[in-house]
């Protein structure tokens, strides 16, 4: 980084960044962000009532059964 | 500073400190605000005092111009006006702490560096050796000193029955006085004089008898001299400048004797290391005095005696070698050759002004030096004399003091060795700072000299090595520029452990007790401590009390920050050294004879308090609130808590009933002051908790409410001020009962005549009046006639605080008992013929009635009123405050429509008055006309209000401009309310009238000025041709220099309204012909009136002129037309989606144009665009424009980087996360790091933004072996 952006708005947006978990970096690898990706979609899947519901079709299981299933991928 | 005048400032303080000596003997200070209290300022607002302060400057800046008669804008711009004429450059200029200090925070100088002490927690079990400070050592040394004190009491007290004795028996032979003084004086002090010659006890019997301020005959007024003689085992050099402050009456008249004496004396103090306090003055010496016999030769000896704790004593600058090389404190080394009193500061610090007179004496010096042999030659005949030989025993020294300066006697100090004589050394020059450090000031000679020799550094141990790079660094951080400071600061951080807490504490804290110290130096020297403190945590134990000697005085600075500094620096302190340290290192300050030192240490204590928690600390607190000792640890322990209440607030209330339990026994205490101080820490408790609590003050009630019966004076008053405060929490059942009991008393002191009783008694009143449970008819019975009696005096007007409080309490009042019967009381007295009484009344008038209504004023009152307040405002002749002026508002306001008979009245008297001679009363009348224009409307005198606006209309030739602009605000006023139409004068007559004032350069003026003309263009630009609207076009682009924002707000504005009326063809061809100007701001405003005109008169008819303007090869234009674009789409918002695909080429070429500001406002404008459409179908332009855009991602300037990412943003609210994440997807591994950088920037900010829409579009991952990244879920369909 250079002197200049030490002050700037820039470095603030980075350290506001880095506070959410999902966030990556320069530095990430394959394996970490892929992991980011999968809780990310269990979490949303589990957010979402109309696609826990599909799933839960599709699979022929239970919504509560898929729920749980998610819940334990996270 | 010019020394003549410095001397006259010297003696003018001088006599006031004498004069407040004088009066801190008649009345409490801790109640009655004499010299010390008046200087504290509680760092939170204990009561009303402190939004009493910009009224106080008011009052004293009115004080010292009462015989001008400026008009009170001016006499307001006075103070600021000098302070600016300071800071012609722009620069506040470097302000000493010293000078700004009064008396009492100077007392800071006094205190002495203590040395550092034992750490029991580093030594474990080990007996302390004795070398070492223990605690006990401590508190031995403090009885010590407490018993002295004393002593030195007592001793006053029997010398002055003597001395009136004496007077009573004036037939005694005037030998047998002196005899008698002579046989006084052993037990003084002054053994000098005697040793010196032997009249001298006649002489100092003489003294005693016509002195009547001598030292000894004020114990309480000058505790600061024997405090601040430094002990043998606290020497130090803690009292650089009180020979400045009270200079010793022996000092004043130098024997011939003594002068050689005093001058060879601290020469070889100068030179002994650690043996002498390098700053000791005379005044300090006379303690030491004790320890040596009368004969001067053993006098001598004395100085050169160093006592054994002297090994561990502080640091000082005498004590560096290079306070002993004359060579290296040039300045000291010159000017010490004249013997002057002044000469003995300079091993204390030296100010500048010191400096210049001892130039200034060297001078002379040089000029009366002794004629040498060969100027003796050239003036006597050659024949006729002859040279004698000079007798045996003669010993050619001619100037004695320079003599022994440059190689100094030989004291026969053991281990002493005469240092060699500089040849290097230069007098007048400083020496040229080496290896490139900054430049040292005169007075940072004794501290930093060391720093100018250089050739000894190889033969330096690592110990002295160290200390030099301290030095080194601190001398960085003091004077240094800001990259100097900066990494001068960050080393001693990182290098803070090893260096070791004595040597960096030695080197710091001496310099922060040095008298010339600036405020800018004191806040760097006040961090590193900071920082150094949190690396060496609790290496830090035995400097503590060091520490807090420098640090406590912060905590009464008048100086916001350097309270908050101290408070900083003291609770950090706390949690490095613990609890345990803390109490050790100030409880011996607890019972300290100085009242400043215990001040000191009980607001450290209550930071302590705050940063350790109450809980902690409440069992020593218990104890040292019932020492039997001394009443002074008692004092102390009740303002601890005091000063734990005022500093966290509310916080207080969990430990509320044990805080009470602690100080309540205090209100019965056998000391005065102990009751007193409890009181007022009950006040401050209450206030503190305030609304809660009150069951926590139960065991006080007794013995405060018993206490006002039996009280009287400054505890009475303590008393009541902590009643005041208690009853307000009360239920209103006992709330109305404790009040009527105080009510009593309350009346009674109504009389007094104390002023600060009466400030209490009203604001007592105040609270109880408030409180829920008193009821109206009793105040109205009980207080009221009393109340009215004693305080609405004229008397009370004329001092500001009680005129505050009397106003306020009688609001409070009336607010219980209604307008009527308060404004019925007061009303006759807006005839009254003293002036501020008028004002007074006047302003609680006006308070009531906006509080409260004029709903309860009956018809006789209201003539009355009318009457009255006619009467005051025609009379009023002093200008300053607009008292009368708002007040006249309020009431006409409040009456409404009942003014209505009044107004002709009023009108006349407006009208007359607008034709005053005094700028200041036209002014107000017109003022006036604004206020109450609105109740003239509601009076349907609307052709009175015609007839006013023909009037103001007549007087818009006034010349100067306060008055122009409130008439032009009274226009303005009255346009409003009557409307364009029936507007007198028609408006087409007024704003002609109006262009040329546009061109006022006056704030008020302009303001006024564009509020009116843009108020008629938005309502009635009907009435004005076109040209006239083209006309003021032109001299609004003027007003976009305005300084004031809402000038030019209302300027851009008015920009608008003017387009609408005459179309924006004629007012946009200006504006864009502004663009080519070169001032930034204007540019930027006129940007905003062409957006402001496309918004009123829709985009289409701007947009083409812009863009064709764009065609214009020249950079400010170009930017000027894109920044109007991105204005525009902000504030076209929705609009802009019939617009997108015009502009689209304009951008295209903008986002690829070389100059980054192009590419940068383009952006801006992408992201304005992006947001308003998100959602409307534009996405195939909008993602033609991120092709265009995201080249850009790779900047590095800030200001473009940040437009560019925030284009981003937008495009993801537009077009949605999917299309970006795509774009982001081919950067997140690249190769290169700095691309990866980026990337994963605009990564997290798409994250953050829409972490659940990402979800669908994350990539597909190949697994690997053990790790599946697929996620099957999103394949499936059913």
């Amino acid at each position: 980084m250079q002197a200049s952006d030490r002050f700037n708005i820039n470095s603030q947006l980075e350290h506001l960044q880095a506070k959410y978990v999902g966030t990556g970096h320069a530095d990430l690898n394959r394996f970490e962000w892929a992991v980011n990706i999968q809780r990310d979609s269990y979490a949303s899947y589990v957010g979402h009532y109309p696609i826990l519901a599909y799933f839960a079709i599709a699979e022929n299981e239970s919504i509560g059964r898929e729920r749980y299933n998610f819940m334990q991928g996270l | 500073m010019d020394p003549e005048i410095a001397k006259t400032q010297e003696e003018r303080r001088k006599m006031e400190q004498q004069l407040a000596s004088m009066t801190s003997l008649t009345f409490d200070t801790d109640l009655y605000g004499g010299n010390d209290r008046d200087s504290y300022v509680t760092s939170i607002p204990v009561n009303e005092d402190e939004d009493n302060l910009d009224s106080l400057m008011d009052n004293e800046v009115a004080r010292k111009l009462a015989s001008y008669t400026a008009p009170k804008s001016l006499l307001k711009e006075m103070p600021r006006g000098s302070d600016e004429s300071d800071d012609v450059s722009g620069f506040k200029k470097p302000q000493r702490i010293i000078d700004r200090e009064d008396d009492y925070r100077k007392r800071r100088l006094n205190r002495v560096i203590s040395p550092e002490r034992h750490d029991a927690f580093a030594a474990g079990e080990k007996t302390p050796d004795p070398s070492v400070r223990t605690y006990a050592d401590v508190m031995r040394e403090e009885a010590l000193k407490r018993e002295k004190e004393e002593t030195l009491k007592l001793i006053a007290k029997k010398k002055k029955q003597q001395q009136e004795e004496e007077e009573a028996a004036p037939e005694k032979p005037p030998a047998d006085s002196s005899a008698a003084a002579a046989a006084a004086a052993p037990k003084r002090r002054n053994r000098w004089d005697q040793s010196q010659d032997d009249g001298g006890a006649g002489a100092a019997a003489k003294k005693a008898k016509t002195s009547s301020t001598s030292d000894w005959d004020l114990p309480d007024t000058t505790p600061g001299r024997w405090d601040a003689t430094p002990t043998p085992g606290r020497l130090g050099d803690a009292t650089p400048s009180a020979s400045v402050g009270r200079r010793n009456r022996w000092d004043e008249t130098p024997t011939p004797g003594r002068v050689v004496d005093s001058d060879a004396t601290p020469a070889a103090g100068g030179v002994t290391p650690g043996a002498t306090p390098a700053g000791m003055t005379w005044d300090a010496t006379p303690k030491l005095s004790g320890l040596a016999t009368p004969t001067p030769k053993k006098q001598r000896s004395r100085w050169d005696e160093t006592p054994a704790t002297m090994g561990s004593a502080t640091p000082m600058a005498g004590a560096t070698p290079a306070a002993v090389t004359p060579g290296v404190t040039p300045v000291g080394g010159l000017d010490l050759a004249t013997p002057t009193p002044g000469a003995i500061n300079l091993r204390g610090a030296i100010t500048p002004e010191q400096y210049n007179l001892l130039r200034w004496e060297k001078d002379i010096e040089d000029r009366n030096r002794p004629l040498t042999d060969e100027e003796l030659d050239a003036m006597f005949p050659q024949e006729g004399y002859k040279i004698l030989d000079p007798p045996a025993s003669y010993v050619p020294i001619r100037t004695p003091a320079r003599k022994l300066l440059a190689t100094p006697t030989p004291m026969g100090t053991p281990l002493y060795a005469i240092p060699e004589e500089n040849r290097g050394q230069q007098f007048d020059v400083p020496k040229e700072a080496p290896g490139g450090l900054p430049f040292m000031k005169p007075e940072d000679y004794q501290y930093f000299g060391a720093l100018l020799n250089e050739e000894e550094e190889e033969k330096m141990t690592s110990d002295e090595l160290k200390e030099r790079k301290i030095m080194k660094l601190l001398l960085k951080v003091k004077n240094g520029t800001p990259p100097q400071r900066k990494t001068a600061l960050r080393q001693l951080t990182d290098k803070a452990r090893e260096f070791g807490a004595g040597p960096l504490f030695n080197r710091i804290l001496p310099l922060l007790m040095q008298p010339t110290l600036e405020d800018q130096e004191r806040h760097l020297l006040v961090k590193v401590i900071d920082r150094v403190l949190y690396k060496l945590d609790e290496l830090v134990r035995p400097y503590v009390h060091k520490i807090l000697v420098v640090i406590e005085p912060l905590l009464i600075d008048e100086d916001y920050y350097a309270r908050v500094e101290g408070r900083e620096i003291i609770s950090n302190l706390s949690k490095a050294a613990g609890l345990a340290t803390m109490i050790a290192a100030m409880r011996p300050d607890i019972d300290n004879i100085d009242e400043y030192v215990r001040n000191t240490t009980a607001r450290a204590f209550s930071v302590v308090a705050s940063a350790l928690g109450i809980p902690a600390l409440l069992p020593f607190l218990k104890a040292v609130c019932q020492s039997k000792k001394s009443w002074q640890a008692r004092h102390t322990g009740i303002k601890i808590v005091q000063q734990i209440a005022i500093l966290i607030g509310c916080a207080v209330l969990p430990h509320l009933r044990s805080l009470v339990e602690i100080i309540e026994h205090g209100l019965l205490d056998e000391n005065q002051k102990v009751r007193t101080i409890t009181a007022l820490s009950l006040a401050a408790l209450a206030e503190a908790a305030a609304p809660y609590g009150i069951e926590s003050f139960d065991s006080v009630l007794k013995p405060l409410w018993k206490g006002i019966r039996s009280h009287r004076g400054k505890v009475l008053a303590a008393f009541l001020k902590a009643i005041g405060f208690i009853i307000p929490l009360m239920d209103a059942l006992y709330a109305s009962y404790y009040t009527k009991e105080v009510m009593v008393i309350l009346i009674r002191e109504f009389q007094s005549p104390d002023e600060e009783m009466k400030k209490i008694v009203l604001k007592v009143v105040k609270q109880c009046v408030s409180t829920e449970g008193v009821e109206a008819d009793y105040i109205r019975s009980d207080i009221l006639p009393e109340f009215f009696r004693n305080f609405w005096v004229r008397r009370m007007a004329l001092d500001r605080r009680n005129y505050r409080q009397l106003v306020d309490t009688t609001v409070e009042i009336a607010n219980k008992t209604g307008v009527a019967d308060i404004v019925g009381r007061i009303v006759e007295d807006l005839k009254d013929e003293s002036e501020p009484y008028r004002r007074m009344v006047m302003e609680t008038i006006e308070k009531v009635v906006t509080n409260l209504g004029a709903s309860d004023i009956d018809a006789r009152l209201e003539e009355l009123l009318i009457d009255g307040i006619l009467y005051a405002f025609q009379e009023q002749t002093s200008d300053d405050a607009n008292v009368m002026l708002n007040g006249f508002g309020a009431v006409v306001n409040a009456l409404g429509q009942r003014v209505k008979p009044y107004l002709p009245q009023i009108c006349g008297t407006i009208k007359w008055r607008l034709n005053n001679k005094s700028a200041k009363v036209r002014q107000q009348a017109a003022d006036l006309i604004s206020r109450i224009a609105v109740v003239m409307k509601q009076c349907q005198e609307e052709q009175l209000m015609g007839h006013l606006g023909v009037v103001l209309y007549e007087y818009l030739g006034e010349e100067y401009p306060e008055v122009l602009g409130s008439i032009l605000g009274a226009l303005k006023a009255i346009v409003n309310v009557i409307g364009m139409t029936k507007m007198t004068p028609p408006i087409k007559d007024l704003l002609p009238r109006l262009t040329p004032i546009l061109k006022n350069r006056h704030e008020k003026v302009q303001e006024n000025c564009i509020d009116l003309v843009g108020r008629i263009a938005d309502r009635g630009a009907e009435f004005v041709p076109a040209r006239e609207w083209m006309r003021i076009c032109f001299e609004l682009l003027e007003m976009l220099k305005a300084h004031k924002k809402g000038i030019r707000r209302a300027t851009v504005n008015t920009f608008g309204y003017i387009a609408k009326a005459i179309g924006p063809q004629d007012v946009l061809a200006t504006l864009l012909n502004n663009l080519k100007v070169q001032e930034r701001q204007n540019r930027v405003c006129t940007t905003v009136a062409i957006a402001i005109v496309a918004e009123t008169c829709s985009p289409f008819t701007v947009l083409p002129a812009l863009m064709n303007e764009y065609r214009v090869p020249e950079l400010n234009v170009q930017n000027g037309v894109l920044k109007s674009l991105s204005f525009l789409f902000e504030y076209i918002g929705e609009m802009g989606k019939d617009y997108i695909y015009a502009v689209t080429p304009l951008l295209e070429d903008a986002l690829m144009d070389r100059d980054l500001v192009h590419r940068q406002t383009a952006a801006s404008a992408v992201k304005h665009m992006a947001l308003g459409v998100a959602g409307l179908g534009c996405e195939d332009a909008l993602v033609h424009l991120l092709n265009y855009v995201w080249p850009n991602i790779f900047e590095t300037s800030p200001h473009v980087i940040n437009a560019v990412m925030e284009a981003i943003e937008g495009m993801r609210v537009a077009l949605g996360a999917a299309i970006v994440l795509n774009y982001c997807l081919q950067g997140l591994f690249h190769p290169a790091r700095k691309v990866r950088e980026v990337y994963w920037k605009i990564y997290n900010s798409l994250y953050i933004g829409a972490q659940d829409a990402l979800v669908a579009a994350y990539p597909t991952l190949e697994d690997e072996q053990n790790n599946v990244y697929s996620r099957p879920e999103l394949m499936m369909f059913v």
